[in-house]
């Protein structure tokens, strides 16, 4: 399974600091062994609030292993972004697909889905699934 | 007919407007949105005047492709995503032609207005750039005048509506009695055809 690619993941926010911040939670949470790739794009180039295309196309480029990258957005222009650019068709690496996940409990579901080497779909599936985890 | 030189200047004429404009937009995106409606798109706007500057595209789908592609990269807001498709199916659906007629352009704004309203997911009276955006298109046929008026109309017309799409949306009714931004910033992209016709007789 060591020579398996893994799925890439990529989080977009609004904020830096939160996509930055739900990367290590997901990363710690999914322990040590294999290494996610994991990228945030948070916030504009600029380091405001908002959405950047180059962030996330850097991102998805970083965390490229050839098994395909989800991405998980917060919401809005984050979103909207994600959808143009994967629009474009030439702008995210093959295989690039927008999650419908929670941002939080999605990223933890997809990365330690991820590191257990599941393909793509696997990921988005139990990314997903995170939407059905009721708090009350 | 029109050719990439008229694309070029609807792109400079609307990117002047919206610098003019900047303020207003910015204040009518204070009570019901995050009041960046008019910087984000005055530094999107900037970036397309100055990349069809320096790569002066041949034909007129290539013109609006470039700037949609610039508006994506650099507005930083959901305007950015929504004018860049806006553009960019626009002008990928006026294809490789060096001319094209003002009904090859309705049809083809009608295609990216579609493209705006898939990715968006608003409809017509969900308070957004679709109220402007679908009666210039409907009226388009008409000329360019009457193009402008219609989106003026339809902007003033969001008044009155409850936002159904975008953030304004969580504020429910209160998003009442307020104009929306994108719907203005959109009539000012409409009257910038205008403005493209008016200078080509000069």
């Amino acid at each position: 399974m060591s020579d398996e690619k893994l799925v890439g993941i990529v989080l977009v926010s609004h904020s830096a600091e939160v996509a930055a911040s739900v990367a290590e939670l997901a990363k710690g949470l999914a322990g040590g062994g294999t290494v996610v790739p994991v990228a945030p794009a948070g916030g504009t180039e600029g380091g405001g609030l908002g959405t950047s295309a180059e962030l996330i196309s850097a991102a998805a480029a970083s965390v490229d292993r050839g098994a395909g990258v989800a991405v998980l957005t917060d919401l809005g222009s984050a979103v909207l972004t994600v959808k143009a650019l994967l629009a474009e068709g030439d702008e995210l690496p093959d295989g690039t697909r927008l999650v419908d996940a929670p941002f939080v409990e999605g990223a933890v579901a997809a990365v330690v889905t991820a590191a257990t080497g599941a393909d793509l779909a696997a990921v988005e599936a139990a990314a997903v699934e995170a939407y059905t985890y009721r708090k009350v | 007919m029109l050719d990439a030189d008229f694309f070029r200047r609807w792109m400079t004429a609307t990117a002047m407007s919206v610098d003019r404009e900047a303020e207003r937009l910015t204040a009518l995106d204070s009570p019901i949105g995050d009041a960046d409606h008019g910087s984000n798109l005055q530094r999107g706007f900037t970036a397309v005047a100055a990349a069809l500057e320096k790569e002066a595209p041949a034909t007129p789908g290539a013109v609006l492709i470039l700037a949609g592609r610039q508006l994506i990269s650099t507005v930083g807001g959901a305007s950015g995503p929504l004018y860049g498709t806006l553009l960019r199916r626009t002008g990928k659906a006026l294809g490789d032609d060096g001319e094209v007629s003002e009904g090859q352009l309705a049809e083809a704004l009608r295609a990216g207005v579609d493209a705006v309203m898939a990715l968006g997911g608003a409809a017509p009276g969900d308070k957004t750039m679709i109220d402007a955006l679908v009666p210039a298109v409907d009226a388009l046929d008409a000329g360019f005048g009457a193009a402008r008026a219609a989106a003026e109309e339809g902007a003033l017309a969001t008044t009155p509506l409850q936002a159904r799409k975008g953030r304004a949306s969580y504020l429910g009714e209160r998003s009442i009695g307020h104009q929306d931004p994108g719907a203005t910033s959109s009539a000012l992209l409409i009257a910038g055809l205008c403005e493209a016709e008016e200078a080509a007789g000069e």
